[in-house]
């Protein structure tokens, strides 16, 4: 990255021209103005289609602006802030799309969830709206070449990042042999349903197994081998509720396999353990808000105006962490206690008292 | 001698000022709680409008020979300068639009189209100016270190002089604030860390080339053989976005009624008893909704005070229950006409050229000063 950062591109080196011309501003803050997607200063993308799925879930086509790289990873997930009321709000989706697309669009699909605030929002967009993006990441990525076997273990929503791994596979011709588990509460719930018949229907070497879990009940993770009976060769990526994660790294521990397997952490269970709340102090803005010990930090920062840094607001990618000055906070996962001095994931964390935050 | 006393001076019990401070927290209560997406729409409006008249204005000037073309372009420049530094820059600057958790939109990032940068202006103004408002010898923008503003600060023969310099002033106002916040006074009497100074001007140095190459420099050029036309353009533009925003800022906190405080009042008050230095310090005037945008809404520079980091855009409306509340509370709630309150102001400033002995009144109970000693007529 540093070294494609050294090779100045001719538009950069005409953008850094113009800007004695729009000093103190870039002249991205002029050209926006004319279109949205004439920035780089902040990634933005136009909704040209929203696809309905299920009932309660939607893919949202975006275009994105400038400074966007068609070159993410299948399994990456992407930041999409919206805005609700003039304040802008934000949350990670898997991106469905193939890295390479020569429509010149991502989608993301988005589930919404009863409990969620943004997902709702995201699902009921108008195709034209605005919306701002952050940079692909997640290492939830197929290695390249693939694995000669591989599970995928999937659930709900769960299903989105795989999603994109198998239609990359599937473009480049890549399938090797793969068994999907997915499962959902009813055929209604199920993601994706006529293309992944149709791509197992290709491709003999996939394997669809699909678990509907209000009449089947859950699959219980500890007796895999009914499904897939050679699972403990395959290199398998799970992605789903907590509960199902925190089952397939125990059943792979117990196989003495665990490096088999790879997890992505989709939805955060943060009902575990809550904070006492209190008063946390942002020292740098000087700014305090008063919190329950429900609020993420992460939240109660940008309720308050803070420009906090964040990234996947899932407890995954480190990019919200900051040092903690004083007091102490939980995190919302398992109810860690951490004290004053340890750098802290402001989006998986709570006051437990009264706290100060560098940031 | 200035204010030490705000309760004895306005007659509050300690009742009362608790009573104000609850009502002031309700008020910006409500406020937040009613941002939203009209208050989101009004600064984006904002914006588009200023970089579009920025953007006529430059591009009028390709024609600046003509002079019909200069006087678009240049008047065009100019209110693109008075909206930027007024109703954006400051007030971005101040947290107002933070709520929206936009970055383009946002303190931390934004840097105005003046010689201050922004960085600097946050210390000198957000935090010494709105912390220790009109407490003198705190307070820098109590005469701004140059101007004898209240007979609370000593007379010195180079007072004579605050005619011309209040002229300059007026003329150059960016530049004055480009160096406020090194403290000149500071720095002259040796209390200020060399490093810091060293630091601030480099970075001075780096805003003011900038700023200086694009209007007198890369536009000019840019027009060719019409370079002269251009960089009056420019300069005539910066120099009336200095007029209008020295008379605006001047008119804040130097008109008759807007009081003075002492350190002592500062050390000992109470949260109510900062709302009231700042409602007793401030001075509004009189504007419709286009002087008050063209102003950056400071003509509510009470309700600024009060709540520096809530939407300008605000303000109108609250003015209206802080009224209610000085009303209530028999406290003044100073405003006037432009025009009157700045006759004052440049009154106060030519008369107070002159030594004490030379003038009637003393800081106990001057227009521009009073203290506990002649305190506010008691309420009926």
């Amino acid at each position: 990255m540093p070294q494609q950062e050294r090779i100045e591109t001719r538009p950069a080196r005409m953008r850094r021209a113009v800007r004695w011309l729009t000093t103190p501003l870039l002249p991205d803050d002029y050209l926006r103005l004319l279109n949205p997607l004439w920035s780089s200063r902040e990634l933005r993308g136009r909704v040209v289609q929203v696809i309905p799925e299920t009932e309660t879930a939607a893919t949202l086509v975006i275009k994105p602006g400038w400074g966007w790289t068609f070159d993410h990873k299948a399994g990456q997930y992407v930041g999409i802030g919206a805005e609700v009321d003039g304040r802008w709000h934000w949350r990670s989706y898997s991106l469905t799309s193939t890295p390479t697309d020569e429509a010149g669009v991502i989608s993301i699909t988005v589930k919404a969830m009863a409990e969620g605030f943004l997902s709702g929002h995201l699902t009921e967009l108008a195709a034209g709206t605005v919306v701002r993006l952050a940079a692909p990441a997640g290492d939830f990525t197929l290695p390249d070449p693939p694995p000669a076997k591989i599970l995928f273990l999937t659930a709900g929503s769960g299903l989105t990042p795989v999603m994109a791994m198998l239609r990359t596979l599937h473009r480049r011709d890549e399938l090797t042999d793969i068994v999907l588990v997915h499962s959902a509460p009813t055929e209604h719930d199920v993601l994706f349903r006529a293309e992944l018949r149709s791509l197992a229907e290709q491709h003999p070497e996939l394997t669809y197994v699909e678990r509907l879990t209000d009449r089947e009940g859950m699959l219980a993770l500890d007796r895999l081998a009914d499904v897939v009976p050679d699972w403990t060769d395959r290199e398998a990526w799970a992605c789903g509720p907590p509960a199902m994660l925190d089952a397939a790294e125990k059943a792979y521990a117990a196989a003495g396999v665990p490096e088999k397997l790879h997890l992505e952490r989709f939805s955060v269970d943060l009902a575990g353990a809550g904070g006492e709340g209190g008063t946390v102090t942002f020292e740098r803005t000087g700014r305090t808000a008063e919190v329950d010990g429900a609020t993420t930090l992460l939240e109660a920062g940008e309720a308050a105006g803070v420009q906090m840094p964040f990234g996947c607001r899932m407890g995954i990618c480190q990019s919200c962490v900051v040092p903690l000055l004083k007091g102490s906070v939980r995190d919302l996962r398992n109810g860690t206690d951490h004290q004053e001095g340890d750098r802290i994931q402001t989006c998986v964390s709570a006051a437990a008292g009264d706290c100060v935050l560098e940031v | 001698m200035a204010i030490t006393d705000i309760q004895a001076y306005a007659h509050l019990t300690d009742e009362d000022v608790e009573a104000i401070g609850a009502e002031l927290d309700a008020l910006r209560r409500d406020v937040e709680a009613a941002r939203g997406d009209s208050d989101a729409e009004y600064i984006r409006r904002a914006i588009a409008l200023q970089r579009g008249l920025a953007a006529a204005g430059r591009i009028t000037l390709f024609a600046s020979a003509f002079p019909p073309a200069w006087l678009a372009g240049t008047a065009f420049l100019s209110l693109a300068k008075i909206i930027e530094n007024m109703e954006l820059g400051h007030n971005v600057i101040h947290g107002q639009w933070d709520w929206m958790n936009d970055p383009e939109i946002h303190s931390t990032n934004w840097d105005w189209d003046t010689t201050c940068p922004g960085e600097q202006w946050k210390h000198s103004h957000n935090f010494v100016h709105h912390t220790y408002t009109n407490v003198v010898g705190k307070d820098n923008d109590v005469g701004y270190g140059i101007l004898r503003v209240t007979r609370d600060q000593k007379w010195h023969p180079v007072n004579l002089g605050q005619p011309v310099y209040n002229a300059m002033l007026a003329l150059l106002f960016e530049w004055g604030v480009a160096l406020h916040d090194l403290d000149l006074e500071a720095i002259r009497k040796g209390k200020k860390d060399r490093g810091v100074v060293r630091k601030q001007l480099k970075q001075i140095g780096r805003k003011v080339g900038r700023q200086v190459a694009k209007d007198y420099l890369v536009y000019p050029a840019l027009t060719g053989p019409q370079f002269l036309s251009t960089l009056t353009a420019n300069a005539t533009a910066n120099i009336v976005r200095n007029l209008w925003s020295y008379t605006v800022i001047f008119c804040g906190h130097f008109p008759d009624g807007a009081e003075k405080f002492t350190l002592e009042e500062f050390e000992t008050e109470t949260k109510p008893q900062w709302y009231l230095r700042q409602m007793l310090g401030s001075a509004n005037f009189h504007g419709g909704r286009l002087m008050s945008f063209m102003a950056g809404n400071l003509n509510y520079q009470i309700e600024h005070h009060l709540f520096p980091d809530l939407p300008s855009s605000r303000y109108a409306e609250m003015s209206e229950r802080v009224r209610a509340l000085c009303d209530q509370y028999g406290l003044p709630y100073t405003t006037g006409s432009l025009a009157h309150q700045y006759a004052q102001t440049l009154r106060t400033i030519w008369k107070l050229s002159l030594p004490d002995s030379l003038l009637q009144k003393t800081s106990d109970d001057a227009p521009e000063t009073h203290s506990e000693k002649f305190p506010l007529p008691a309420v009926a």
